[in-house]
C-alpha cells in the first residue's frame, strides 16, 4: 500500500492512495469467496481497475479450522492499469488462526492484520498448530495488527432477526466485507441489493447478511480502531461499457458467440471436473441460446458425444481438466482423422494424475501438442487474461470449422478464477466465422456419375468438405482406419498412407498463413533479451516488464496465442534476440518447442507452485539476464550447460544457418 | 402432413459400393441383408439415415451401407451417437455393435445411453468371441471357454445382454438370430418403430472362431424346441405343437413347463408393454446360456419421452420464458459501469 498524501493519524481522517492489494482468508465453510466476490463488484462499480485471484483448497469440507481447509481470496485495486492480483497483500483479514497461520508469510513487514479476535480460543489456536497465541506473544509485531471480535458483534448486529446464534454467525463474512468495504469506500448499497436479489427479501439469513454487513460499516466508521480511512481514484479507462468476468465465463460466452457468429448450435458433451466444470454450469443456464448441454457418464462420452453432434453439423465443444485430457486422446485422435470440426477446452491444473485439483498449472502443452498416437497434429490456442478467454473461444472456434479440425484451447486454474474488468466489445465487431456445408456432388464417379469424394481437399484450406446427414446424393461413410485421398474409402495401401500423413499435417501448418505475425513489443527499440510467453502469464510478463524498464533497462515481450502452428514469422522474430526467456508454469515446455523448431537458445523460468508468476520473480529473472549480456558473463549453450566462449548475435546467427543445413 | 409420397427404393439403393469383407460363412452377412431388405419397406430416406459403429467385426456394418456413417473408435458408438441423435432429431441414427465393443470396453456408453433413452437403434451382434483380434474370449463367452488368452478355459462369469439392457432401463429390449431372417427382419422392424432407445441382441455365428455356439438352439431341427417364441398377449409356448410353455415357478420366477401337465391357463401371458420390468427379467434368466430353450422376440417395450426430446423442449422452454438469446445482452448480465 503505498500513499500519495503523507500519513493521517487523527481519526475520521481519509487518505488517498493508488493500489491496494486485500487477502480475504478463513475457513472454506466462512464464505471468503463470496466475500471476495462481493468486494470485487464493489471496486469495478467505484472505478478501480482490479484483479483476483480465488485460492480454495479442494477437499468440499476440510475440518473446520484446520490449515487444510482454509480459503483465501485476494484483490488488487488501482488508479491506475494493473494486470495481476498483486504478488504480496498489504491487507490480510484473517477469520480465524488457520488463516492467519496459512498466509501471514506472505504479509511484507507493517502490512495490516485485520483479525477476527473471537476465533482465538485455546481449541482453535490449536487446531492450527499455535502453541501460544500469536496475539499474546510477539509473533506479529512486524505488523499493524486490529483484533475485532467479529463473532460477537455480528451475533449482536443480528438479534432482531431472531436467528439462532449458530445461524447469526454464518454471517461474519459480511461483517469483514462490510468492515473493509467502509476502509476503502467502496459502495455498499450494489451489496445490500445483492443480498436481498441472492438470499430474498424477507428471509431471516438476508435480514441477517444485511444487519452484519451494515455492522462492519458502521463499526469502521464510529469505533476509531483505524488511524484513516482510504479513498482509491477511479483507474483511467478507454470509453466503454465494463463488467468484471472470470475467465470461465468469458470462455462460456466466447463459445455461445462463436455458435451465433458460425450461425450453428452449440453442443457441450462434458463431464464435470475442476476447474472445468463452472464453463459447463454457465452454458446449462442459457438454453435460450439453443445450446444443448450433455452432462456425460465420462469425459469419453462427452468428447464423442461433441464429436458426434459435430458430424451433424454442430459446434461440438467438450471441457475438461487435468485427468480428463488423458481420456479424450483417443477421440482427439478419431477427430484428426475423421477431420471433423472440434473444440477440445483444457482448463489446465496441477498433474500428474489427480494432481492439485484446484491449484493452476501450464503442464498441458505438449500433451495437446503430441498427446496422441500416430501422426495427429491438432492446432492449438490459448487464452492470456480472464476477458481474453471468450475471444480465445471464438478463435479456436473459427480455426476448427474453417479447417476442420479438432481444436485445443488452452486455459488454466488461474485464469478460469480470476477475474478482471472487461471493456466489451460491440458484438457487431465479431467475425464472421460462419463455413459453407457441401451441397452437391464434387467428383465423377467410375461410372461418369456425379459423386461425392468426402475427403477431396480445398486447395487453399486443404480442409475436406464437410457433408452433413440429411443432404441427399452426399451419402457418405467416414471412420477411423485410413482413407483413400479423396475418395474417402477405406485405403491399406501403403503411399496412400504417407500422402494421406503429410496431407492432414500441411493442412494444420497452413493455418500459418492466415495467422497475425508475430511481433516482440519492445518499446525502446534496444532490447537484447526477449521474454517470450503463453496463456496465463501474460499479466505477470508484462508488469515484470513494465518494472524493468521503468528501472531504465530494455527488455522486449511476445506473447502466443497461437501454438500450433506458430505465427508464421516467429522464427525470425526469436533469432533477431540474443536471449529468450521463458516464463512459464511447467518445466519448460514451450521452450522445449521452440528450440526444437527454431534452434534458438530459449531458456525456461520455471514455476510449478500451484500459483501464478509473482512479478517481481519475472522482473528479478529478467535483470539477471540483462546483467549477464552486460557484463559479458558467460551463457549457457544450446543444451543449457555453460558455454565458456559466450555467445552473441553472429553465434545466434550461426546456429540459424547450421538449422538451415 | 402433405402427400409427399416416399420414392420407392430397393435393396440395392441401401448397398454401397465396397466389397463386403467378412469371412465368407460369417452371421454378419444375414443380418446385412435383412437391414438392406428392411429400410425399403421403411418409407425412410437414406440421406436421413445413419450407422455409427465401433470397432470389431461387426464394426464395418457402416461401410456397406448406402447411408451416411461413421466407423468410430472401440466402444464409444452409443457415446458419438448420442451426439448427432441429440443435435439431429430429424435423423434415424443406427448403432451397430458386438459384444466386446459395447460389453465389454463400451459397457458404459451402452447403459447410459440405453437409461437415457437416446433415439438410437442398438443392434448387438453377439457371437461370444473376439473375432478381430483373432479368437480370445469375450463378456458373452461361457465359463470355462478355451480360447488363445484362455488356455484352461476363461472364469469371467459371462453378461446376460437382455438382463442387462433390462437393468439399465432400457425402454425396448429384443433378441433375434442370425439364421431367421423373417424374424430378424420384424424384430429390426419393431426396433426402429420404438419412440427412443432400442436393443436387440442377435445371436450371430462367427464360423472362424466360435463355430456353432448357438447351434443347440437355432438350428434348423433345434429350433422348435429350444426357442422360444415371445407374442405379446399370447400365452408363452413353444415346441413343434407348441406342447411346451412357461409358467411362473410361484417364486416371482418362471419355469418351463409342459402344457400337458399344467393347463393352458397356467401358462404366463407376454407383456411386452408392462412397466415393471420383472417379468421381462424372468423371460431373461429362463436360459443361462444358448443351450437351455431361450426366448426370443420383444422383452419389453414401453413408452417414455426420449431424451432428445426432453432436451428439445427445455430449449423450447427457455425461449418462451427468456426470448432468443441475445449475445449484447448476455454480456451486460453482471453488474456493469461507463466510462466516456
Amino acid at each position: 500500500m503505498t500513499t500519495k498524501s503523507k500519513p493521517v493519524n487523527e481519526p475520521g481522517k481519509v487518505e488517498t492512495i493508488d493500489q491496494v492489494v486485500i487477502r480475504f482468508a478463513g475457513d472454506s465453510g466462512d464464505g471468503m469467496q463470496l466475500t471476495g466476490d462481493r468486494f470485487t463488484d464493489e471496486s469495478a462499480l467505484s472505478g478501480n481497475d482490479l484483479s483476483t485471484l480465488p485460492n480454495y483448497p479442494a477437499e468440499i469440507r476440510a475440518p473446520a479450522g484446520s490449515l487444510a481447509g482454509v480459503s483465501a481470496f485476494q484483490i488488487h485495486i488501482s488508479d491506475h492499469e494493473i494486470l495481476t492480483p498483486g504478488d504480496a497483500p498489504n491487507v490480510l483479514v484473517a477469520m480465524n488462526p488457520a488463516a492467519l497461520k496459512a498466509n501471514v508469510g506472505d504479509l511484507p513487514s507493517a502490512g495490516t492484520l485485520v483479525i477476527n479476535v473471537d476465533s482465538f480460543d485455546e481449541r482453535s489456536l490449536a487446531k492450527a498448530g499455535y502453541e501460544t497465541d500469536p496475539l499474546k506473544d510477539s509473533s506479529l509485531s512486524a505488523f499493524r495488527v486490529y483484533e475485532i471480535p467479529m463473532t460477537s458483534l455480528t451475533l449482536e448486529a443480528c438479534r432482531p432477526t431472531g436467528a439462532k446464534p449458530r445461524d447469526a454467525e454464518r454471517s461474519k463474512n459480511f461483517f469483514a466485507l462490510g468492515l473493509l468495504s467502509w476502509l476503502y469506500h467502496r459502495p455498499i448499497i450494489d451489496t445490500e441489493r445483492w443480498i436481498a436479489r441472492r438470499y430474498g427479501r424477507v428471509s431471516i439469513v438476508a435480514e441477517a447478511n444485511t444487519l452484519a454487513f451494515r455492522a462492519g460499516y458502521n463499526f469502521g466508521e464510529t469505533a476509531e480502531v483505524f488511524e484513516s480511512s482510504y479513498e482509491i481514484a477511479p483507474a483511467e479507462h478507454l470509453p466503454g461499457t465494463y463488467t468484471n468476468v472470470t475467465g470461465n465465463v468469458a470462455l462460456a460466452w466466447g463459445l455461445l458467440a462463436a455458435s451465433q457468429l458460425a450461425k450453428l448450435p452449440l453442443f457441450l458433451g462434458s463431464y464435470p471436473i475442476t476447474p472445468a466444470s463452472d464453463i459447463l454450469h454457465e452454458l446449462s443456464k442459457h438454453k435460450n441460446f439453443g445450446v444443448r448441454t450433455l452432462q456425460a457418464e465420462d469425459e469419453i462420452a462427452g468428447i464423442g458425444a461433441a464429436l458426434g453432434a459435430a458430424f451433424g453439423g454442430a459446434l461440438g465443444v467438450t471441457t475438461t481438466s487435468g485427468p480428463g485430457i488423458d481420456l479424450k486422446a483417443e477421440t482427439v485422435g478419431l477427430a484428426v482423422s475423421l477431420e471433423l470440426p472440434l473444440l477440445i477446452v483444457d482448463i489446465q491444473r496441477g498433474g500428474p494424475s489427480t494432481g492439485l485439483p484446484t491449484k493452476t498449472e501450464q503442464s498441458d502443452l505438449l500433451h495437446a501438442m503430441f498427446g496422441r498416437h500416430g501422426e495427429a497434429p491438432v492446432p492449438i490456442v490459448a487464452a492470456k487474461t480472464p476477458s481474453h478467454c471468450f475471444y480465445a473461444a471464438i478463435e479456436a472456434a473459427r480455426i476448427a470449422l474453417k479447417y476442420r479440425t479438432p481444436v485445443y484451447l488452452l486455459s488454466d486454474g488461474y485464469l478460469a478464477n480470476g477475474s478482471e474488468p472487461w471493456r466489451l466489445p460491440d458484438v457487431e465487431s465479431l467475425p464472421d466465422i460462419s463455413v459453407e456445408f457441401a451441397t452437391e456432388p464434387n467428383a465423377t464417379g467410375t461410372d461418369g456419375e456425379p459423386t461425392f469424394w468426402p475427403f477431396a481437399r480445398d486447395p487453399d484450406t486443404l480442409a475436406r468438405p464437410w457433408a452433413i446427414p440429411g443432404t441427399p446424393g452426399l451419402e457418405h461413410r467416414i471412420g477411423g482406419l485410413e482413407k483413400q485421398d479423396g475418395v474417402g474409402t477405406v485405403s491399406y495401401e501403403p503411399a496412400n498412407h504417407e500422402v494421406m500423413v503429410r496431407a492432414r499435417a500441411a493442412k494444420i501448418a497452413g493455418i500459418a498463413k492466415n495467422l497475425p505475425t508475430a511481433e516482440a513489443e519492445d518499446p525502446d527499440g534496444d532490447a537484447r533479451v526477449l521474454l517470450l510467453g503463453w496463456g496465463s502469464t501474460y499479466a505477470a510478463i508484462t508488469a515484470g516488464a513494465k518494472r524493468v524498464r521503468r528501472a531504465g533497462k530494455s527488455v522486449a515481450q511476445m506473447h502466443l496465442v497461437h501454438l500450433n502452428p506458430f505465427p508464421p514469422n516467429l522464427g525470425e522474430v526469436l533469432r533477431s534476440y540474443e536471449v529468450i526467456l521463458v516464463p512459464e508454469g511447467n518445466l519448460g515446455q514451450l521452450t522445449r518447442l521452440v528450440r526444437s523448431e527454431f534452434l534458438v537458445d530459449a531458456r525456461v523460468l520455471s514455476k510449478v507452485q500451484g500459483s501464478p508468476f509473482r512479478v517481481d520473480e519475472i522482473e528479478l529473472a529478467i535483470l539477471q539476464e540483462i546483467e549477464r549480456l552486460e557484463s559479458g558473463a558467460e551463457v549457457r549453450d544450446a543444451s543449457g550447460q555453460v558455454d565458456a566462449r559466450g555467445r552473441g548475435p553472429a553465434a545466434s546467427g550461426s546456429t540459424a544457418e547450421e538449422a538451415a543445413l | 402432413m402433405t402427400d409427399v409420397a416416399v420414392p420407392l427404393t430397393t435393396r440395392k439403393d441401401w448397398a454401397s459400393d465396397q466389397e463386403v469383407r467378412w469371412c465368407p460363412g460369417c452371421g454378419d452377412y444375414s443380418i446385412l441383408s435383412a437391414v438392406q431388405l428392411l429400410l425399403p419397406e421403411l418409407g425412410v430416406q437414406r440421406e436421413n439415415t445413419v450407422f455409427i459403429s465401433g470397432i470389431g467385426c461387426a464394426a464395418r456394418f457402416p461401410y456397406y451401407m448406402n447411408t451416411y456413417g461413421i466407423h468410430s473408435i472401440h466402444g464409444r458408438a452409443p457415446a458419438i451417437a448420442t451426439g448427432l441423435a441429440v443435435t439431429r432429431p430429424d435423423l434415424d441414427v443406427w448403432v451397430v455393435t458386438g459384444d466386446g465393443d459395447s460389453l465389454s470396453i463400451g459397457g458404459n456408453h451402452l447403459v447410459h445411453a440405453l437409461r437415457r433413452n437416446v433415439k438410437l437403434t442398438i443392434l448387438m451382434f453377439n457371437n461370444q468371441i473376439y473375432g478381430l483380434t483373432k479368437g480370445q474370449y469375450s463378456p458373452t463367452s461361457e465359463v470355462g471357454k478355451i480360447t488363445k488368452s484362455t488356455p484352461f478355459g476363461s472364469l469371467d462369469t459371462p453378461f446376460n445382454p437382455v438382463s442387462l439392457a433390462l437393468g439399465a432401463e432400457a425402454t425396448f429390449v429384443a433378441r433375434t438370430h442370425d439364421l431367421d431372417r423373417k424374424h430378424m427382419i420384424e424384430t429390426f422392424r419393431r426396433a426402429h418403430e420404438h419412440p427412443g432407445a432400442s436393443f436387440v441382441e442377435v445371436y450371430q455365428n462367427c464360423n472362424v472362431f466360435n463355430d456353432g455356439a448357438f447351434e443347440a438352439i437355432n438350428s434348423k431341427e433345434n429350433r422348435a424346441d429350444m426357442l422360444i417364441p415371445l407374442e405379446h398377449g399370447q400365452p408363452i409356448r413353444y415346441g413343434a405343437d407348441g406342447e411346451h410353455g412357461v409358467a411362473s415357478d410361484g417364486q416371482g420366477g418362471l419355469r418351463l413347463v409342459e402344457v400337458a401337465d399344467v393347463g393352458e391357463e397356467a401358462l404366463v401371458v407376454h407383456d411386452e408393454h408392462r412397466v415393471d420390468p420383472s417379468l421381462a427379467f424372468a423371460l431373461s434368466r429362463l436360459a443361462t446360456g444358448p443351450h437351455e430353450p431361450t426366448p426370443i422376440g420383444v422383452f419389453r417395450a414401453v413408452e417414455r419421452p426420449d431424451y432428445g426430446s426432453l432436451v428439445d423442449h427445455q430449449l423450447l422452454e427457455a425461449r418462451m420464458r427468456e426470448g432468443a438469446g441475445d449475445l449484447s445482452s448476455l454480456l451486460r448480465s453482471g453488474a456493469t459501469w461507463n466510462y466516456g
